[in-house]
Parts: C-alpha cells; sequence; structure tokens
C-alpha cells in the first residue's frame, strides 16, 4: 500500500520526466541524419557490448560548438535574456501600482479586486495573446485611435516588433506579479506608515523607506516569476513579434519544426536549461527566506 | 486608509483597462457582421453560425475537453499521491529526486517539456495522438495538483489521522474517511486548474500530438497565424464567457460557504 | 488527609497483591541523538486517574503516544491488562485517546464522530446508535448531535473529544493536555466533571498535562517528570508535602529555597545555611549525609510573621519587608534577609478590615515549626 503510494508516481515522473532529459542531453550530442529518427547513432543493444562502446564513442560536443560558432545561437540566448528583462521591469512598473492601490482599497472590495486579476489567468493564454493582435496591427484599434485625436498623422508599426513582445508579455504575465506583491502589501500593518509619519517622514519618504522594503520580497517573486517562463517563451514572439525578434523559444520551435534538425533543438535546449538553472535557484532561496521569515 | 487617493484610483482604473480592454474589443467585434476585423459594420451572429458549421474545428474542440477531461483527472490522482507522500511520508529512497521532479516542470519551458516528450515518445514507438497528448498534459499538470494539494495538507493537522487510527481506523480508511473529505476543495481546485491548463496548452500539444488528434490550441494558432479573423474572434468569446461563468460560480459557491461557516462559528 | 488503614481509600498502588493494569518497564526512547524517555517505568493501576506532569519537552507527550501505539519504545517493554503492546499497532489497541486539539473530524456532525470508533468495530447500527445517544447523555452534549464541529463552543467540542474516546469503552484512556485549550474558569469546571466521568465509567485515565493546578486536583497519583526521567510518583499530597527532590518542590505550588549544606540528623535534618546563625530544622526529604551540599525548602504560606521575636520556635529568622502584595484572600510579604535571600510568606486575611499590621521597610520575624520545612539534597 505504501510503496504503491510512492511507487506509482514516482514511477510515472522518473518515465514521463527524467528519461525525456536524458534522451534529450544523448540526442544533443548525436550527429543529424536523414533517416528516421532523424540523427544518428542510434543504440542498438542487439549488438552487445562492443556497439555499446562503438555507440558512446560517436556521441560528441560538435553541435554545442556549432551553437557557439553561430551567432544566431548567441544573440538568440542575449536577446531573450534582454527581452526578459525589460518586460519583467515593465511589468513591475505597471504592476506593483496596481498591487498597492488594491492592498489599500477598503477591505470589503478586496476579494472582487482579486478576482478580476485572477480572471484573465484563467482565460485561455493563447486567445489574450491574440486580441492584440488587431489591437496593434497597422490598421488596428490602436492606430485608428491615435489617428481619430490626432496624435499621430500615420499609422505607427507595432505589429511584429519588440515593442509588441513586450506588451504581450506585460499583458499575460500580469497577473504574475500582482499576486505576490499584493499578498505581502495586504499583510503590511498600516500602523507602520503612521509611525513612519510621527517619526518624521514624509509620506513620499514613508512609502520609500517602509512600504518598498517590506514589499521587497513579494517584488522579487514577481519578477522571477515573469522573468523565468518568459525566458522560453515561444507563442508571444511568435504571434507578436516580428522576424527580428529573437527568442530562444522561437529558436527552437523553428529548429526543430523547420529545420527537423533535433540534435540542435536538443543542444538548445539543454543550454536554455542550464540559463535557467540560475534564476530558479535564487527565486527558491527567495521562497526559502520567506518562509523562514513568517514562521 | 478607507479612502482611496487618486492616484491609487487611476491606477487600478488604468490597469483594469489594460487587462480588460482588449478581451472587450474581441467580444464585441465577433458581433461584427463585416468581415474586416476593425471596421464595425453592424451587429450579427453569423460567425457564431459559421463557427458551428466548422467541423474541423468542432473535432478539435471535441478532442479538447477529451484530453483535458482525461489528463486532469490522472493528473488529480497522481499529484495528490505525490503531495500526501511529499508532505506526510517522511524519509525515503530517493525523496530529493522526487521533489525535485515534482517542483521542476513548474519552471520548465514548455518547448523543452514538449520536445522531451516527444523524443521519449519515438524512442518507445509510440504513435502520437490523443493518448501521447494526455501522458504529457498529465505529467505537467500532475506538479501543479500536487502543489495545490500539499500546500493544503501542510496545515492539516496530523492528530486527525492519528485519532482515526485510534479509534480503530486502518491507514485506507483513515485517509478515506478522513483526510480525502478535509481536502476535497484543494483536490478539487487542484483539477480545475489542471483542467484550464490542459484546454489551454498550445506548445506541448504541438510537440506530442499527431495528425490523427489536433487540438483547440493548436487549430486556433495556425489560423491566427495568418491574421485575425471574426470566427476565431467568435470562438474565443465562447471560451471566455464559459470561463468567466465558471469561475464566477465556484468563487461565489466558495464565498458563501465561508460566510456561512464564519456566521455558524459566531453563533456557536 | 487520607487517613491510612481505612478500607474505601483507593490505593492500590499499595496493595503488594494487586495487579498493574499498565507495566512500562525499563523504557527509552531516542529520536536520533536525542533521547525524549529515559529509562522509565512505571504500574499504573486499574481506575487510576494518573497524571504526567512536567514542563513541555519533557517527555510526557513522548510516553503517552508510545501507550497509544504511535511511537515505539527504543528500549524496554509496555504492557497492557499482561500483554506486550509492541507490535500492536493503533487502530488495534484497546486504548483511546483524546487529542490536544481535539482531533474532531471538521466534515462530520457530533453524532458522527462519536460513532466513528464504534463503526470501525463492525457494530450494527442499532449498537451504534444506542452508544452514540449514551455516550451524549454521559457529556450531555443531546441537542447538539446533529452540529458540525465549527457550530459549537469550545467547552462542547472538548466534551465531544471526551465522548468520542469513551464511546468504544477501551480499557485505558489517554488525555493529552485535555483542558489547555479552555478558559480558566471552564477549565476549572471540566477538571471536576471529568473526575465524575471518570469515576461513573470506571475507565483507567491518563493525562498529560503541564499544568500542575490540573493534576493535584485530578488525579489519583501524579508522575514528575524532566528531561526523559521521572523524578517522583506519588499522590498529590505527597507530590506536595513530601517532594523528593528541589526539582518537585519548586515546580509544584510555591516554594522558598534556601542553600546550605547538612548539619546533625537526628530527630529531623539540620540546614547549615549561614556563618553565626543558628540551622535550620526540618524533616529530612531524601537520603542525605551529612556536610553535604542540600537545599532547605518551605511553603510560603507554613511561615509565620510577627513583630516581636518568637522565641518558642527554633526556626526563626529576622529580615526587612520589601514588597507586600494584596491577593484578596491573602497577602503575601517578601522579606529580605540580612544575609541575601528574600524569603517570602503568605498570611490569610481573616478579618475584613485590615488592620496593617506591617509595611515596607519593617524588621520582621519569620518563623515555621521544625516539621514545616524539607531539608532536600543538592
Amino acid at each position: 500500500m505504501r510503496r504503491l503510494l510512492v511507487g506509482i508516481p514516482y514511477l510515472w515522473l522518473l518515465v514521463l520526466f527524467l528519461v525525456p532529459f536524458g534522451i534529450v542531453a544523448k540526442i544533443s550530442l548525436s550527429d543529424v541524419a536523414i533517416a528516421i529518427p532523424p540523427y544518428t547513432p542510434t543504440l542498438d543493444l542487439s549488438g552487445g557490448w562492443s556497439a555499446i562502446r562503438a555507440y558512446f564513442a560517436e556521441l560528441d560536443f560538435e553541435n554545442f560548438a556549432f551553437l557557439a560558432s553561430d551567432d544566431l545561437y548567441w544573440k538568440a540566448y542575449l536577446s531573450s535574456l534582454k527581452i526578459a528583462a525589460i518586460s519583467t521591469f515593465l511589468t513591475l512598473l505597471v504592476g506593483f501600482p496596481m498591487a498597492y492601490a488594491m492592498a489599500r482599497a477598503p477591505a470589503a472590495w478586496r476579494p472582487a479586486l482579486l478576482m478580476l486579476v485572477i480572471l484573465p489567468f484563467w482565460t485561455s493564454f493563447l486567445i489574450r495573446v491574440y486580441a492584440w493582435i488587431g489591437i496593434l496591427s497597422t490598421e488596428g484599434f490602436l492606430n485608428q485611435f491615435l489617428l481619430w485625436i490626432g496624435v499621430i498623422n500615420e499609422p505607427l508599426t507595432i505589429l511584429n516588433t519588440n515593442l509588441a513582445v513586450y506588451i504581450g508579455i506585460v499583458y499575460t504575465y500580469l497577473p504574475f506579479m500582482i499576486l505576490p506583491i499584493y499578498s505581502t502589501l495586504e499583510k503590511m500593518d498600516g500602523s507602520l506608515l503612521e509611525a513612519a509619519e510621527d517619526l518624521g517622514c514624509s509620506r513620499a519618504q514613508a512609502f520609500w523607506l517602509i512600504t518598498v522594503p517590506l514589499a521587497r520580497p513579494g517584488i522579487i517573486a514577481g519578477s522571477f516569476l515573469v522573468f523565468i517562463p518568459t525566458l522560453g517563451e515561444f507563442v508571444i514572439p511568435s504571434l507578436l513579434g516580428g522576424s527580428g525578434t529573437l527568442m530562444i523559444g522561437k529558436v527552437l520551435w523553428e529548429e526543430f519544426f523547420n529545420n527537423r534538425d533535433w540534435p540542435v533543438a536538443s543542444a538548445v535546449a539543454i543550454i536554455l536549461l542550464l540559463i535557467l538553472i540560475i534564476p530558479i535557484v535564487l527565486f527558491q532561496k527567495n521562497q526559502q527566506r520567506q518562509a523562514e521569515a513568517e514562521k | 486608509m478607507n479612502r482611496l487617493s487618486t492616484f491609487n484610483i487611476v491606477s487600478l482604473t488604468l490597469g483594469f483597462a489594460f487587462l480588460y480592454i482588449p478581451m472587450l474589443i474581441l467580444v464585441i467585434y465577433s458581433f461584427n457582421e463585416s468581415k474586416l476585423v476593425t471596421v464595425w459594420a453592424g451587429f450579427s451572429t453569423k460567425w457564431y453560425g459559421e463557427l458551428l458549421q466548422n467541423e474541423a474545428m468542432i473535432d478539435a474542440a471535441w478532442v479538447t475537453v477529451k484530453v483535458a477531461f482525461l489528463s486532469s483527472s490522472l493528473a488529480t490522482i497522481l499529484g495528490t499521491m505525490a503531495a500526501y507522500v511529499m508532505v506526510r511520508r517522511g524519509r525515503f529512497f530517493g525523496r530529493t529526486l522526487f521533489s525535485g521532479m515534482i517542483y521542476a516542470p513548474l519552471v520548465m519551458p514548455e518547448v523543452i517539456t514538449g520536445l522531451s516528450l516527444l523524443l521519449l515518445f519515438i524512442a518507445i514507438g509510440l504513435d502520437r495522438g490523443v493518448l501521447t497528448i494526455v501522458l504529457a498534459h498529465t505529467t505537467f499538470a500532475m506538479c501543479y495538483v500536487s502543489v495545490v494539494v500539499s500546500s493544503r495538507l501542510i496545515s492539516f493537522d496530523d492528530s486527525l489521522e492519528e485519532a482515526a487510527l485510534d479509534l480503530g481506523a486502518t491507514q485506507w480508511e483513515a485517509f478515506r474517511l478522513v483526510t480525502l473529505p478535509i481536502i476535497a476543495p484543494a483536490v478539487i481546485s487542484g483539477w480545475l486548474l489542471a483542467f484550464t491548463l490542459s484546454l489551454d496548452d498550445l506548445v506541448i500539444a504541438s510537440f506530442t500530438s499527431g495528425p490523427s488528434a489536433t487540438t483547440l490550441p493548436i487549430k486556433i494558432f495556425s489560423s491566427v497565424r495568418l491574421g485575425v479573423s471574426p470566427e476565431i474572434n467568435a470562438l474565443s468569446t465562447i471560451i471566455i464567457a464559459i470561463v468567466t461563468v465558471g469561475v464566477l460560480t465556484a468563487s461565489i459557491i466558495s464565498k458563501r460557504q465561508i460566510t456561512r461557516r464564519l456566521q455558524e462559528e459566531a453563533a456557536a | 488527609m487520607a487517613s491510612s488503614g481505612q478500607a474505601e481509600v483507593f490505593a492500590p498502588w499499595e496493595d503488594p497483591n494487586e495487579v498493574p493494569l499498565i507495566k512500562i518497564a525499563g523504557v527509552t526512547k531516542r529520536f536520533g541523538d536525542f533521547t525524549a524517555i529515559d529509562n522509565v517505568s512505571i504500574d499504573i493501576y486499574r481506575q487510576e486517574f494518573f497524571a504526567l506532569l512536567g514542563p513541555s519537552g519533557c517527555g510526557k507527550t513522548t510516553l503517552m503516544r508510545m501507550l497509544a501505539g504511535f511511537e515505539t519504545p527504543s528500549e524496554g517493554l509496555i504492557s497492557i491488562d499482561g500483554q506486550d503492546m509492541g507490535a500492536v499497532p493503533p487502530n488495534q489497541r484497546a486504548v483511546n485517546m483524546m487529542f490536544q486539539s481535539y482531533a474532531l473530524f471538521p466534515h462530520l456532525s457530533v453524532w458522527d464522530n462519536i460513532a466513528f470508533g464504534l463503526r470501525r468495530d463492525g457494530l450494527s447500527k442499532d449498537k451504534v446508535a444506542a452508544r452514540v445517544e449514551e455516550m451524549l447523555k454521559l457529556v450531555q452534549l443531546g441537542q447538539f448531535a446533529r452540529r458540525k464541529p465549527h457550530q459549537i463552543s469550545g467547552g462542547q467540542r472538548q466534551r465531544v473529544a471526551l465522548a468520542r474516546s469513551l464511546a468504544k469503552a477501551p480499557k485505558l484512556l489517554l488525555l493529552d493536555e485535555p483542558l489547555g485549550a479552555l478558559d480558566k474558569k471552564l477549565r476549572q469546571e471540566t477538571q471536576f466533571e471529568l473526575m465524575d466521568i471518570q469515576e461513573k465509567t470506571g475507565t483507567t485515565f491518563v493525562i498529560v498535562t503541564h499544568d500542575q493546578e490540573e493534576a493535584m486536583t485530578v488525579a489519583s497519583r501524579v508522575a514528575v517528570m524532566d528531561h526523559g526521567q521521572l523524578i517522583q510518583v506519588a499522590t498529590p499530597e505527597v507530590i506536595y508535602e513530601q517532594p523528593n527532590s528541589v526539582y518537585v518542590a519548586d515546580f509544584i505550588g510555591d516554594v522558598n529555597l534556601i542553600e546550605g549544606a547538612v548539619g546533625a540528623i537526628g530527630d529531623g535534618a539540620e540546614l547549615l545555611w549561614a556563618e553565626g546563625r543558628a540551622a535550620l530544622m526540618g524533616q529530612p526529604g531524601a537520603d542525605l549525609s551529612k556536610g553535604s551540599k542540600a537545599t532547605f525548602a518551605i511553603r510560603p504560606e507554613k511561615i509565620a510573621i510577627s513583630a516581636e521575636e518568637p522565641m518558642d520556635r527554633r526556626n526563626r529568622v529576622q529580615g526587612k519587608i520589601l514588597d507586600i502584595g494584596y491577593l484578596g484572600n491573602l497577602s503575601t510579604y517578601h522579606v529580605e534577609l540580612p544575609e541575601g535571600p528574600v524569603v517570602k510568606c503568605e498570611v490569610g486575611n481573616r478579618s475584613r478590615i485590615e488592620r496593617r499590621d506591617f509595611t515596607w521597610e519593617d524588621e520582621v520575624w519569620l518563623s515555621w515549626s521544625d516539621t514545616a520545612g524539607l531539608v532536600l539534597p543538592g
């Protein structure tokens, strides 16, 4: 009974999570071939020990060397990091005032405001990204509106640029930023600000010296919750971004589906994972610290 | 404190306008007569009619719901087991690996999860179709379920299960009669989350589906790549409506229960 | 209070022919490097109300959990009614437990909570119903049977927990801090109710508590524990009047402790406590050897306070009043002796219009009889 309880989910994850990574790692060391599956070598256990040795001898780091030499990949990694960092910052700029206002709102409103933030999260991600195509396109609603009020004379090109990608990311990941910040601000005791003002702070000083430091764990958590998934994002750059938008998730997809170069796609995946480890570890540490502080 | 400053009101108004106007436009223009999606030409429901005639779309919707139902149910069982094991069973062989495997898929980019599962299915010679999507969705959704359920289990009073054992229940009876009914709300929300994640997933489904099984997000994605279409607007409106009604109902029910409970506690 | 020798006095532990219901023999429990229970042996008899008393972390809860079967001893044996409990899981023991948190199943009604254990035994519907009704009557909760635990008050929940654990008529009922969650007034009422129910059902109770007053009130015998060890097992009177160690004397009630060395041992024992001062006379609390380190223990209410030197008493000391506390029913005086120690003494306020005999800074005499204090080793 007990063994089954541990064993079934364990085995499931081993077979469907860990083993596939082994396969990705292995294929990243293989060579591309025109075959099914399109890589070589493939392991043939019937060949016995010598076949296994020959098999391992054929694995090499060629694909990684290729990634290092072709600056497309370098640029894609760097540009992903840049896009993720900028859009995380923009999400913080939009999300913090909202979280702050929600935490300051009368207690009776808060559940409804929270509901309004969470509701889009349950709605299809794809549809929310799609909604922006109609808004940002050259003849879209935003341009129509701007032309109508006379700010611009001819339509702006926003769709298929990085700007559209930033907007898409801020829009879809906003709840991930608001919720952790709101939960730290909501716990904050209002008398702290009164105490700060009583001790001679101005409103603005009290905000910088009390509110922001207390909200820091939430800000950090929210930033990672936006940054980490954005790094490997595929849907937003491929729908809203243009040919100039380089993001590693998109590159991986294209290597795999368009170029059918499985070994290189696998190598791209391995490096993306290695890049992700740092923010994930930092995020974990932040969460632990927060959990300990709450004890 | 009780009155919001102008700045706060402005940031809430602009923020929610930003969150809701795009969806609102989508909904409004799904009733547009014209095929041109940015020019209003009068009210019409014809795109809904066309949508219902689009058999490929209906088929994809059916496949999606089937996959979501199967994978979220499986994920709920496996995820609950995993949460129970993590929270309740002290040490066992490979515990660290196990917890790593539960939390990793939460932060794993979908392209990697999708790629790795596809490579597995090819390596073991499994034909891609409904089964492979269900397996893939179950794997990542069970991790979400386990996080939701274990957060409930952590605050669960251990002595409740001990009390059941003390009164003569077997381990299984203690779980079935005491633990499960108490954590049921978390299990249900875990299921709902898994169901939504599966309905919504494009990337993993694209990797693991085959020609025999196309899900709705795959269908939407391929048509959206060509630009905005009123038919997709109509479909989006239907999805938004279903989600809104579902989430609002669920939250009203749970809020009513909490209020009633608080009242009863106050009266006790 | 107990005049020994009378037949009706309940004291099975004094009867060599009585067989104990529970035998805890040389039990040790270790968690990793930490020894929670260190070689403890206790016999508990049928129908006893036995209290395990000690500060938190002393091992009392671990000992109780071993009786329930949630922990197994690292060494030693536990037997209940002659049966070795070593391999018996909790759900097959004729032992039930009332949890500190009550552990009432929140999704089940009061009725179903009480019926839970009976149903596990596969009793027929009628029998379950009859027994549940009986238990509801015992704890006077008949009209609340259909309510859920969150719909009743804290005191009522406590009674449901008691009814549920008694429903299966266990040989032994364990109570883990049963009154800890109640407020003071309710706690005192409930103590007597608990004693009443214990008497009515004739069940053996073992209670774990850190509240010495509670242990003294309800228990037939009290076991004082500290750091996993058993310090003293005795009736409440003996624990209070004849503690065997400074630890027990200090833990139970208020006590003045004066350190010194053992002097002459005769009818009583002498404690030499200050150069040039007469030795204090008391009863030896345990084995003493002359010259060894010892502590004189005297309860505040056994000390008399007077303005003149009480020449008829050997134990008399002079000091200055440092503090006076008026508690309504009695007054407490803190008297500082020239040698340093501060002695506390309590005087009952018998007359309503109090004539203030003493005030701050007054020089007063404290005195007590030769048998009032104890000389304890250490």
